[in-house]
């Protein structure tokens, strides 16, 4: 059952949508940005949204929904309030990063398919190169960088995310 | 010759004229060149790389892309050439879904024919995909992604044609798709049925949904009356199956074919289009003399209509009530056969043979019911009704003809000419003509507009009639005609809307063409047909007259008319479930509350209402009896804000008056009723 802060949550969400299109003057070429701002807003491109954000641009929603998925960044299932970026670039991956990402699939349980944890807390993504070589292997999670991360260090962390939430 | 205007093809010099492509010079010139892509009313797009040819000190390039230039020198099918069309269509088949045999495309499917063509012997490439879900849930339209060649005809046909966009491509690379948006079914978008794009597809990832094992089904059923109705344009088409010439087929074979299949009586469609006539001029008259002024749009395209419903759901008082003429005939006929057959009209069974896939979406409408039970109960498309005589194994070119059933199968030249585009309207101002001025029209040669190219007028004004009369065919050019309309450039009093370019005859039931000029030889078959037909006006039908007299009050517009053939609307959603929950309950009986939010009812306030109401839910405690939910457009923009309170929909609301409304339904205030 809905809380009322839910609601709430979901009101000012749904007001942010309407601000982001005339941020963006409702403009279809600005579709690109447009879509960028939502998914900033709610951490992912939910479908009412798409298709309302659609319809405001005088867009066919199958053709929002193609823009959404061509582009990785894009995200149409729900993610992770911690976003972890795992660099598997080819420094990273030398360095150990499969292991890495072995780590947190096991302590998160998630695996090829399974992305997000269940209670949206954590969201799994491997990138190809941060840019960050001399750190080897790499991990960012949500803006903040951890370099030449360990397995041990890994669990580590996570288990400081959890605590943190707990 | 001069030199400059001419290009040399395989050593052959050939002159320009003005093509905008090498690949329309290359087929003029007499040389087969394969296309997945290239459909000359489309914008180019240059994917499937079919059109390859050897342009000299250039190299190879795609000729549906590349401008013609003087002096140019190509080659169309060097060895190189032809072993690169040769992998293209290996890989192609790779992930293909090669179960040739059972699909519906069988005998015009491109992809086959290239393959055969080009000397495919085996494919060696091995699957990389899993096997993708069909949609099969739309009334009209099956779609198998796995028989797709990413051509994208179908995509640009419907943004570019249609103006709809109910697909288009998603994903990239190996996981492009061609899919309704969030992968849904075709059914559960704004897909308005017509089928172009199963027409234009090369290959069976779109096909119309076919309804011959259930027609089977009831004609072996000894309890019911199986009786079937021929649209006009289906006529003209149905020879191209059977490689006969247009002129060859009558309306006799095709009768004779259908009563040998077993459809106890077979009626005309055209019969209800005579019909249509005479109810949809006296219905436009009616307005007129009831000081109504707006524009009326014809009804009789199911395409058009379910797009007025989506798109303009603001135009739905405009379009004429008329049902559309295969609902007429249903209705008609299955109130006058339950008479002489003594049995409920549930046990009569008709069907349509319909050039149209968007009339199998059209029989279901609720509207198009009467006591529950369908007016219509199966439509076929021309292709169907070919491959059911093949499967009776009737030797169509042989049979000989039979007559058509009274009362609906006797036609006017007027209800035939409802097969194509300017037909309808030419019909209806005929009879107005007859009916006000007491003479014949002098003549109806509808022109292009000459601003706006995009549709044709006729404006006719003589003694007592007086029509400002639009023609349009595709929805794209639909879509520009109303947008005239509103900004006032343009005024008509009568639209004739067509969702298919070319009107019914280029249908996407009729029988698969890949031949540009196929739509004009079936207007001529059909307005051949018109000639000989004994009949030329509505109203001098025999059998309209004594229906008009015995079912439909005696005259059009009558009570009883308006009970059985004319019809309501609906305003629709573009896409099903888009409403957003706020407050949902799972108290056994709440009250539920839809506030829309859509961008002019949002403008006007709904969001002070959205959130005024989740305030008032927290403050009365109301959270166990409410469900509060946002909806995305309920398509009623002008009367907005718009909020629906259980069953009650209110237009123009403030909080104050759903609050009201709320605290009624929960049955707090039936004192201050």
């Amino acid at each position: 059952m809905a809380t009322p802060t839910m609601t709430a949550e979901k009101l000012h969400n749904f007001s942010k949508v309407c601000e982001i299109l005339d941020r963006f003057d409702r403009l279809p070429s600005k579709i690109i940005p447009i879509l960028q701002a939502v998914q900033e807003e709610y951490r992912y491109l939910p479908e009412e949204i798409l298709t309302f954000v659609a319809t405001s641009l005088g867009i066919s929603p199958a053709r929002v929904f193609g823009i959404a998925t061509f582009y990785s960044h894009f995200s149409l299932e729900p993610k992770g309030k911690y976003i972890i970026k795992v660099c598997d670039g080819t420094a990273c991956h030398v360095k150990g990063s499969s292991g890495l990402i072995e780590t947190i699939q096991r302590e998160l349980k998630l695996s090829e398919k399974e992305h997000t944890t269940p209670d949206l807390l954590f969201t799994l993504e491997t990138v190809s190169c941060l840019g960050a070589c001399g750190l080897a292997p790499a991990v960012v999670i949500n803006d903040k960088v951890y370099g030449q991360v360990s397995n041990k260090q890994m669990s580590e962390l996570i288990a400081e995310y959890k605590a943190m939430e707990a | 010759m001069n030199k400059a205007e001419t290009i040399t093809i395989n050593g052959k010099v050939v002159p320009l004229e003005g093509e905008k492509n090498l690949l329309s010079v290359i087929r003029k010139a007499g040389v087969e060149m394969p296309t997945f892509c290239y459909h000359s009313e489309l914008s180019v797009y240059g994917a499937c790389r079919l059109c390859i040819v050897d342009i000299e000190g250039r190299g190879i390039d795609t000729s549906c892309s590349t401008p013609p230039r003087a002096g140019m020198s190509i080659k169309t099918h060097t060895p190189k050439l032809r072993k690169m069309r040769k992998t293209l269509i290996e890989l192609l088949l790779a992930n293909h879904d090669t179960s040739c045999t059972s699909c519906d495309k069988s005998s015009a499917c491109k992809l086959k024919d290239l393959a055969a063509d080009l000397g495919v012997k085996e494919i060696p490439f091995k699957k990389t995909r899993e096997p993708r879900k069909p949609d099969l849930l739309s009334p009209s339209l099956l779609r198998y992604p796995d028989k797709c060649v990413l051509c994208g005809d179908c995509v640009r046909y419907c943004n570019e044609i249609q103006g709809v966009g109910a697909i288009d491509f998603a994903y990239r690379g190996e996981d492009v798709v061609v899919t309704p948006a969030f992968n849904k079914s075709l059914a559960q978008v704004d897909c308005i049925n017509c089928g172009q794009c199963a027409a234009v597809c090369p290959t069976g990832a779109i096909v119309p949904r076919s309804e011959i094992d259930d027609v089977w089904s009831a004609l072996a059923d000894e309890s019911k009356t199986v009786v079937a109705q021929i649209a006009p344009a289906v006529r003209a088409a149905l020879g191209e199956m059977f490689n006969m010439p247009a002129s060859s087929v009558t309306l006799g074979k095709i009768m004779a074919a259908l009563k040998y299949i077993g459809f106890k009586e077979v009626y005309d469609t055209s019969f209800g289009a005579d019909l249509t006539v005479m109810e949809e001029t006296n219905e436009y008259l009616e307005r007129r003399r009831a000081g109504d002024n707006k524009t009326m749009f014809t009804s009789c395209c199911p395409g058009w209509v379910k797009y007025a419903e989506q798109f303009h759901p603001d135009l739905i008082p405009q379009l004429s009530s008329c049902m559309s003429p295969q609902g007429m005939v249903g209705s008609l006929s299955k109130k006058l056969l339950s008479q002489t057959e003594g049995k409920s009209e549930k046990d009569i069974v008709m069907v349509s043979i319909m050039p149209c896939t968007a009339k199998k979406f059209e029989k279901d409408r609720e509207e198009l019911s009467r006591d529950g039970s369908p007016l219509v109960d199966y439509v076929l498309t021309t292709q169907e009704l070919g491959k059911m005589i093949k499967e009776a194994g009737i030797v169509f070119e042989d049979i000989a003809p039979a007559a058509a059933d009274l009362p609906f199968g006797l036609y006017s030249e007027a209800g035939l000419g409802f097969g194509a585009t300017a037909g309808v309207s030419e019909a209806v101002a005929r009879y107005a003509s007859r009916a006000l001025n007491n003479q014949e029209l002098s003549s109806y040669e509808p022109v292009t507009n000459e601003d706006f190219p995009f549709w044709k007028e006729a404006i006719i004004d003589e003694d007592n009639v007086k029509i400002r009369i639009a023609v349009v065919a595709g929805l794209g050019n639909t879509e520009k005609l109303i947008e005239k309309i509103n900004a006032r450039e343009v005024s008509y009093d009568l639209v004739e809307v067509m969702a298919c370019p070319d009107g019914c005859v280029a249908g996407a039931g009729q029988p698969v063409s890949y031949d540009h000029g196929i739509a004009d030889k079936r207007k001529t078959a059909l307005k051949n047909a018109g000639k000989i037909t004994p009949i030329h006006c509505p109203e001098d039908n025999p059998y309209i007259q004594r229906i008009y007299e015995k079912m439909l009050g005696s005259k059009p517009g009558s009570h009883e008319a308006h009970e059985l053939v004319h019809t309501k609307y609906q305003s629709r959603k573009r896409i099903d479930n888009d409403s957003m929950e706020l407050a949902v309950t799972d108290h056994e009986a709440p009250v539920e509350i839809n506030v829309c939010v859509g961008t002019s009812c949002f403008l006007r306030g709904s969001q002070d209402i959205l959130s005024g109401m989740t305030a008032k839910i927290d403050q009365e405690g109301w959270k166990d009896r409410i469900n509060l939910k946002a909806t995305f457009c309920s398509e009623n923009c002008s009367h907005g804000p718009t909020v629906t309170v259980g069953e009650k929909k209110m237009h123009k609301t403030s909080l104050d008056s759903v609050v009201a409304e709320v605290e009624e339904q929960l049955g707090l205030v039936t004192s201050r009723k």
